[in-house]
């Protein structure tokens, strides 16, 4: 029973920093039908960000979250100004194609500026409850909390605001919305903001959670995302959220059950299953085809 | 007979698109199919070539039953079309846009075309040939390099035609081929209809909104609205009904 | 005097193909002198043999993501089952010291291997498409790299070695270009047609009569054939292997070789992975910055030719008589009077 719950803490906790990327592919995608490949190097350096922050800066845990998630928002902005934008009427592998492209650019300018794997220094006080056999550290409640906070924000954000209700008309016409007045390039800009924040947010709790960060870690954490979101329907911000739990908690029951080497294996599997079935993910709605 | 319909139905979710649609199509007809927009025309269309799955109700062509059979398949035993908005394959060539539609008429199979054996290239000449031909007789052989996207829009409905042409069939399904021209230009495409009836033996079912084309050139007509046959009959006989009326213009206001 | 231009421009694309079988037959013989001579050291050599198995990986690519349009990111995966089969062939199963004997009949098994697992990734391919379609081919190549992992007797993630270095410059010649002439003649036949088509617009394709499954199922198993063939000469020419060298960045490789050449184009896979390969050679020097820098230029080529250096185009060369004669035929039946057409 204990191991029970302890196993779905550490599914929730693994599951909300999968649902984070995965806001940010979904987020992306469902205005710009864009695959921002570079986005998993997004969430590394927003990893990154507080590393600097803790390391060098000796920022506390607030502040620290802040400089990440602005640091890698301002850094989204910048690249889908510079590198997305003039692709915007190009043929969408093109689009694709650079941002691979500005993903191993990430990855090798941040190995070329540093080239050691480091260690952030831990930023939440080492904390641990223990009932029996059930230990649960602070981190991870921080993490599960906060991750569901900004969620929730989102959420709100994308259901209840202005510029929440302009990202959805755009996603729905892109032709249509600049003539009913909304600020196309304004509202792409938000939305690559708050993907890439997002990502970046998680790419600090992933940090803290798994201390050792380099600068390849973003690429099979943004791929398990990339597929969180595909489970959940890219597109749809709660399937990305539900995908992302899904995703933590088959690799965390796998992980239980199976030697390691299988995690990758049944994941991927899975995955494929739940395409045969489901070909538009969990909330994805079939987009029918006019003819 | 050559094409049989029978209590065509179709659900787009809870919706009706199409209920209990019926049409007889004798061999050599020129049938048109009418109605305001969204009353279920193209879907017909689509339920007939395949793209669709018929929710209920049966589609006999030459005796045979083609309801749910794969489009290919269908455009195989002889129904080809055009589409409402022109759906060439943009990037190829003009040339290329017909030959692709010679893919069922060609014997050779995968291993001879990954070797380019004899019989590939007897069968790839005798494409060749008759796609010119084709071509030629719809005067598009200066074009035939050109990349389709390029051509005016009056030459890539042409094309268009041409390429359902290149699948041989017999029953040519036209959706709205006047869409976007002016008087002048809807009186040559009616020659021009007339004129490939005549020269391939074709039977034509088509769906206008452009009255004069429609009353001009076909022999029957079917009126459908929200899905359902309101009238059907010969031009004439249409003109005057007054379901019809009231479907176009709206019911007549009772003091 | 317009038939006259005509007719001496077909007289020099003639004269110019002619050129072809005689610089094929002379690069085989250059192939086979080269690593005899000591006109270039063994540096050179192996990176022309990179070269060739670069095209190899590109050209095959392209048939399912530039000529099909679809977004295959899994192509490592064929080329690991291509690599492991023909090394666990060589190494186990032919008699030792014949190796090289069999070695084109183990570089063929790598390709029909991987040709038979892409038969079973075609599937997926006819209910989804795009973005999804990706993900499938992406899961695909990350199984094949955890199933590796997971078998002992290959290595598991140790790797696999006891390769004897049998890929050879001529070898690596003869077959990148059997390769790319039959993915060229797949493209210039009706299935290839029915490739471009599905691309273009599927919905139509099979309206016009294309049997669009069949054609997906061909150009999956060709495609994947062919990693695998790349596969079994990128082993026996590292002689050792490991699941680590298929992962998705060697997926990733071969699409930006792809993208960068141009998709839907020969000639574009064979100047794309030519160019890729010989810039990370050249740059070498810059260490760790010339992967900063070849992102960058990737990036800027996108922009500023988003369809690559040969995007939609093709060398001459590779298109066959009767494709060619169809750009440039002069109209001769164009006349025929037909009163419905006039105006």
């Amino acid at each position: 029973m204990f191991y029970i719950i302890q196993q779905t803490l550490n599914a929730l906790q693994l599951g909300s920093i999968y649902a984070l990327i995965a806001l940010g592919y979904t987020m992306v995608y469902g205005i710009l039908t864009m695959i921002n490949f570079a986005h998993g190097d997004l969430f590394m350096v927003g990893a990154f960000l507080c590393f600097v922050a803790a390391t060098f800066f000796h920022m506390s845990f607030i502040p620290a979250l802040l400089l990440s998630i602005l640091g890698t928002a301002l850094l989204g902005v910048v690249i889908e100004k510079f590198a997305y934008k003039p692709l915007r009427q190009a043929p969408r592998v093109s689009a694709i194609i650079t941002a691979l492209g500005v993903g191993i650019f990430l990855e090798n300018f941040t190995l070329a500026l540093n080239p050691y794997p480091r260690f952030i220094p831990p930023l939440v006080c080492n904390l641990t409850w223990t009932f029996g056999e059930l230990s649960f550290s602070l981190l991870q409640v921080m993490i599960i909390t906060l991750s569901v906070i900004l969620m929730l924000l989102l959420d709100f954000t994308v259901r209840r605001t202005m510029v929440g209700m302009a990202m959805r008309a755009i996603s729905w016409d892109k032709s249509v919305a600049p003539l009913m007045g909304i600020p196309v390039n304004r509202i792409i800009s938000a939305t690559f903001a708050i993907g890439t924040g997002l990502g970046g947010a998680a790419g600090m709790m992933y940090g803290l959670a798994y201390p050792v960060i380099d600068p390849y870690m973003g690429i099979m954490v943004g791929w398990k995302a990339f597929i969180s979101a595909v489970v959940g329907g890219i597109g749809n911000i709660r399937g990305a959220m539900i995908g992302g739990f899904i995703l933590g908690a088959v690799e965390i029951l796998v992980a239980a059950f199976f030697p390691s080497t299988y995690r990758d294996f049944v994941a991927f599997a899975l995955l494929l299953v739940l395409l045969i079935f489901r070909p538009h993910g969990i909330l994805g709605k079939p987009h029918a085809q006019k003819v | 007979m050559l094409l049989q319909v029978k209590d065509l139905t179709h659900y787009f979710g809870g919706l009706c698109a199409v209920s209990n649609f019926n049409l007889e199509l004798g061999s050599g007809e020129l049938v048109g199919i009418i109605g305001p927009n969204g009353a279920g025309k193209t879907t017909i269309f689509n339920l007939i070539t395949g793209v669709y799955r018929a929710s209920r109700g049966s589609i006999v062509f030459e005796g045979t039953e083609i309801t749910g059979m794969k489009p290919h398949r269908i455009t195989g035993r002889g129904i080809a079309r055009t589409f409402q908005n022109i759906r060439l394959f943009n990037n190829l060539t003009v040339l290329d846009n017909i030959r692709t539609a010679f893919y069922s008429e060609a014997a050779y199979g995968p291993l001879q075309a990954l070797f380019h054996s004899g019989r590939y290239r007897a069968d790839e000449r005798e494409i060749a040939r008759r796609s010119f031909d084709l071509l030629s007789i719809f005067r598009l052989s200066d074009y035939s390099g050109e990349i389709s996207r390029n051509l005016p829009y009056g030459l890539q409905r042409r094309l268009e035609i041409a390429r359902a042409l290149a699948a041989r069939p017999q029953l040519l399904l036209l959706d709205e081929p006047a869409a976007g021209m002016n008087p002048n230009e809807i009186r040559g495409l009616m020659d021009f209809i007339i004129w490939i009836k005549k020269n391939f033996s074709l039977t034509i079912l088509l769906i206008e909104h452009q009255m004069p084309l429609v009353m001009g050139l076909c022999e029957r007509l079917e009126v459908l609205d929200f899905g359902e046959t309101i009238a059907r009959g010969t031009p004439e006989e249409i003109r005057s009904n007054r379901r019809v009326l009231e479907a176009y213009l709206g019911e007549e206001q009772k003091p | 005097m317009e038939l006259k231009k005509i007719h001496s421009h077909l007289a020099g694309i003639a004269a110019s193909r002619r050129m072809l079988p005689v610089l094929l037959v002379g690069g085989f013989f250059l192939s086979l002198a080269l690593p005899r001579l000591d006109w270039v050291d063994s540096y050179v050599q192996l990176i022309i043999m990179y070269i060739g198995i670069n095209v190899i990986l590109s050209a095959s690519l392209n048939l399912v993501n530039g000529y099909m349009g679809e977004f295959s990111v899994g192509h490592a995966g064929f080329m690991a089952i291509g690599a492991y089969t023909a090394s666990v062939l060589t190494v186990s199963v032919f008699p030792p010291g014949a190796a090289g004997l069999f070695f084109p009949l183990a570089v063929a098994a790598g390709g029909a291997a991987a040709g038979a697992v892409g038969l079973v990734v075609a599937f997926p391919s006819f209910k989804t498409r795009g973005d999804y379609l990706a993900i499938v081919t992406l899961a695909f190549g990350m199984i094949v790299k955890s199933i590796i992992e997971n078998i002992e007797w290959v290595g598991g993630p140790r790797g696999f070695i006891g390769m004897e270095k049998l890929t050879t410059l001529p070898w690596v010649f003869v077959w990148t270009v059997f390769s790319l002439w039959v993915i060229r003649n797949l493209v210039y036949s009706r299935y290839g047609r029915g490739i471009l088509s599905i691309r273009e617009d599927e919905i139509a394709s099979d309206l016009m009569g294309v049997n669009t499954r069949e054609i997906k199922v061909i150009a999956f198993v060709i495609s994947s054939f062919f990693a695998g063939i790349a596969g079994g000469l990128f082993a026996h020419l590292l002689q050792f292997i490991n699941p680590r060298c298929f992962d998705i960045l060697k997926s990733t490789d071969i699409l930006i070789m792809v993208y960068l050449g141009g998709i839907g184009s020969i000639g574009g896979s064979i100047l794309g992975a030519g160019i890729y390969t010989v810039l990370l050679e050249v740059l070498r020097p810059m260490g760790i910055w010339r992967m900063v820098i070849m992102p960058l230029m990737l990036v800027l080529l996108m922009i500023y030719r988003p369809y690559g250096i040969m995007g939609l185009r093709e060398f001459r060369w590779f298109v066959p008589g009767v494709d060619l004669e169809g750009l440039h035929r002069p109209d001769k039946k164009g006349k025929s009077k037909t009163d419905a057409l006039a105006g």
